[in-house]
């Protein structure tokens, strides 16, 4: 019920395709999704793999609710050790794709091996085969989805693929699915790269089954009243998206600008949701031509944006001239206000190439603003950018910059080391805003204190998704912390991790958390799985994923020496803004969390810990 | 009253809950490909368009039928198919200008909107209204409302 008991292992080397069972004494203990799939991650592969070497293995896989009609239930999560990252990778998209696995009949995929020339994955249902893709290899995502359609005859395929700069191995590659959902970060679509795969396309029509309808029925439809009443989840991102974010956060004095230079943005506004709905003047139109959903999704925050026609960047080029994945708040903030740049339909022109070939808009923005403080501190020059003037500001750097890394050609392909390695090879790695290689997202951690703890111990690297104290911190959800105080975040953030953990594990959405907590999601669970879920029981899962996932890094030979900042954020105060001469006080909140933790001052965890949580 | 579904595009998010709930009526399963209406989209143009059975007054697969199996049901005007009496010939997806009668290989039956007995869950689903059940004699009613708004606010501001 619910869970499709199923496992499709894919070897790559022999090429075989094999189902077996899913161990249901694990998904009693990890439940589905990040949790479960990390579990049969870190059972399978030695912590000190290299990510890109065969040996290394990469997961596809949903939650129990995935593919029912719980609000936002169509997630999957790509779980893998990260390229960019070295450490365990979680990331999760939504679109179409990870209920088409379901109703395939496969909780998840396990990909092992190496393919010896490039293959995808064909599965319709029970039929699972991996096919040559030597037709594919070289286009982009979207061209792959379309060619997959078309060979196949059968439009409701449902796809993910990886672009070329997945294949030619920028560290910060993506897997897309349905053209502009992705699972993100830490370079997940570069492991895919690396197994020669490149793409997987599936047709489902089994369907999802639940264990008690009349009680799923009305959790869920009592969850969706919750999600439709709530300010956030029912007005805000719906009518802006995430992007109703740039605007406040500016003025909270935490949008990081100019590669963490400052954390006020001037051109703020012009990149913003609400810039978003003003008609430009070219066509009276204006850049958002709608809301859109993911399966199942009663929120509906996705942007479908256009760029205006007569705009440099695809004035000559019709092939862009469409609606599609529009500006997210962090992809907004990282192609603008981290590199400076403030032009509207540069940046979507930009996020439209990060969508067609594969990778990360956040890390790709984050370390082109930290290659326009090489440059304009003259580190680096015209002879190593290839003669873009590579300045703050810049939208035409940005925009040929997106296309080179998409293509992994000239110094696009240097930007896509990363920041870390880019800094390091210039010899100044402190220009690097990272943490564990991972680029910070769109908040500032001297403005929201938080944050910075967040980032700090997050398992993937620098991320708002592991604990997004922004919500209590500035939004005031469920309740209203000061940002500029270091008082109570060590529980707050652990709270937030443990909780986000488990709901990445049912297969909903981070995002219903502006409006649920796990009080809201154990009913749903409840009714639709096997055993019995309270939220009790669902934090406990939480907390032990978490822990899991930590002790993978630390085996992988991470310590607590990495769960640390950059120095700008930690000895540089704010210059501007409501945080005006703060820095982060990670010092004040990092021991307190590891007591919490129940870790030792190393930030491992004690073997009582690890026999509360059955570790 | 008899009422008919209509259904408004722009309304539409294309989250597809409508195909769950429809699946789940008629199937007792979450299965969006055993849909009785499907949302199509144009992703290209950012458009989502769900599309269903308008029940013809004079229903050519029905009347295609050689077997007699599609009826209308008087209170609703839905035209059902009999699951008794379909053979599967598939004569009425043929006949059907729409496509929105289309066979089940896994029953040998065809399957079709039958306005779920007079409720239809998918309107119910709908979490932004794109879907609504109205007075099959008045669907044009909440259009008609918002231009009879937009024309007066003209004819106040030019008064």
């Amino acid at each position: 019920m619910a869970w499709a008991k199923n496992i499709l292992r894919v070897n790559l080397t022999k090429g075989t395709c094999t189902n077996e069972p899913l161990n249901m004494e694990w998904a009693d203990k990890y439940l589905g999704q990040r949790g479960l799939a990390t579990k049969y991650f870190v059972e399978e592969v030695d912590p000190k793999v290299d990510p890109l070497s065969p040996d290394n293995k990469l997961i596809m896989t949903t939650g129990p609710l995935t593919g029912t009609s719980a609000s936002t239930a169509g997630r999957y999560s790509v779980v893998t050790k990260g390229a960019l990252t070295g450490a365990i990778a979680c990331s999760n998209s939504g679109g179409f794709f990870g209920n088409e696995m379901k109703n395939a009949g496969y909780d998840m995929i396990i990909f092992e091996g190496k393919a010896k020339t490039p293959v995808y994955l064909f599965i319709d249902d029970d039929d699972a085969r991996l096919l040559d893709a030597g037709e594919i290899w070289g286009k982009s995502v979207w061209d792959t989805e379309d060619w997959i359609k078309e060979h196949h005859q059968d439009p409701m395929i449902r796809v993910a693929s990886i672009g070329v700069s997945g294949e030619k191995g920028v560290l910060f590659a993506c897997v897309v699915n349905d053209y502009h959902r992705a699972a993100g970060r830490s370079g997940v679509g570069t492991v895919m790269g690396s197994k020669n795969l490149k793409a997987v396309a599936i047709r489902g029509t089994k369907g999802v089954q639940v264990k008690d309808y009349k009680r799923f029925m009305e959790a869920t439809a009592a969850a969706k009243k919750v999600l439709a009443e709530n300010a956030v989840t029912g007005e805000g991102l719906p009518a802006y998206g995430t992007q109703v974010l740039m605007n406040v956060i500016n003025e909270t004095g935490a949008l990081p600008t100019r590669n963490h230079q400052t954390v006020q943005f001037e051109g703020a506004h012009a990149i913003s949701a609400e810039a978003m709905v003003e008609p430009r003047k070219s066509d009276g139109k204006p850049n958002l031509v709608r809301n859109g959903a993911c399966f199942g999704c009663t929120i509906a925050c996705g942007r479908i944006s256009s760029i205006d026609r007569t705009h440099y960047t695809v004035a000559e080029r019709p092939q862009y001239q469409i609606a599609s994945g529009g500006l997210e708040y962090e992809a907004a903030w990282a192609l603008g206000a981290a590199t400076g740049v403030d032009d509207l339909d540069a940046l979507t022109f930009a996020n439209f190439i990060c969508n067609e070939q594969g990778y990360d808009p956040i890390s790709f923005g984050a370390t082109v603003a930290a290659a326009m403080e090489m440059y304009e501190t003259g580190v680096i020059d015209d002879k190593v950018t290839g003669g873009i003037e590579l300045k703050f500001g810049n939208e035409r750097a940005l925009t040929e910059l997106a296309e080179l890394c998409g293509r992994g050609e000239g110094f696009g392909a240097e930007i896509g080391l990363g920041s870390r390695r880019l800094c390091e090879k210039y010899g100044h790695p402190e220009l690097s805003m990272a943490v564990k290689s991972q680029e910070f997202p769109a908040y500032d951690s001297r403005g929201i204190q938080g944050m910075g703890l967040t980032y700090a111990t997050s398992n993937r690297g620098a991320c708002h998704l592991r604990s997004y104290t922004v919500a209590s911190e500035v939004l005031g959800i469920p309740e209203k912390t000061d940002p500029h105080s270091t008082e109570g975040k060590a529980g707050l953030v652990k709270a937030f991790q443990d909780a986000t953990a488990a709901f990445d594990s049912s297969g909903t959405c981070i995002f219903t958390s502006f409006a649920w907590t796990l009080e809201d999601v154990a009913p749903q669970v409840d009714a639709a799985c096997e055993g019995e879920w309270t939220a009790e029981k669902l934090l406990e899962v939480g907390e032990r994923v978490w822990n899991l996932e930590r002790q993978f890094n630390n085996a992988a030979g991470f310590t607590a020496k990495d769960d640390n900042l950059p120095a700008r954020l930690l000895k540089d105060a704010a210059k501007v803004g409501p945080a005006k001469g703060l820095t982060n006080q990670l010092d004040k909140m990092l021991p307190e969390y590891y007591e919490l933790r129940g870790w030792t001052s190393d930030g491992v965890p004690t073997n009582e810990t690890l026999n509360r949580l059955s570790l | 009253m008899q009422r008919s579904l209509v259904i408004d595009p722009g309304k539409c998010t294309g989250c597809l809950q409508c195909e769950l709930a429809c699946s789940y009526d008629n199937e007792s399963i979450f299965n969006p490909s055993k849909s009785r209406i499907k949302v199509f989209s144009f992703h290209d143009k950012g458009r989502f368009v769900p599309y269903t059975c308008t029940q013809c007054d004079e229903a050519w697969c029905m009347k295609a039928c050689p077997v007699d199996a599609i009826s209308v049901d008087a209170a609703s005007g839905a035209k059902i198919v009999s699951d008794e009496l379909c053979v599967g010939c598939k004569v009425c997806t043929v006949a059907c200008p729409f496509g929105t009668v289309n066979y089940n290989a896994d029953t040998g039956k065809v399957i079709k909107c039958d306005l779920c007995g007079g409720d239809p869950e998918c309107a119910k689903a709908c979490p932004t209204d794109a879907i609504v059940f109205v007075d099959a004699n008045w669907t044009g009613l909440e259009r008609m409302r918002t231009w009879a708004e937009k024309t007066d606010a003209g004819q106040q501001a030019s008064a």
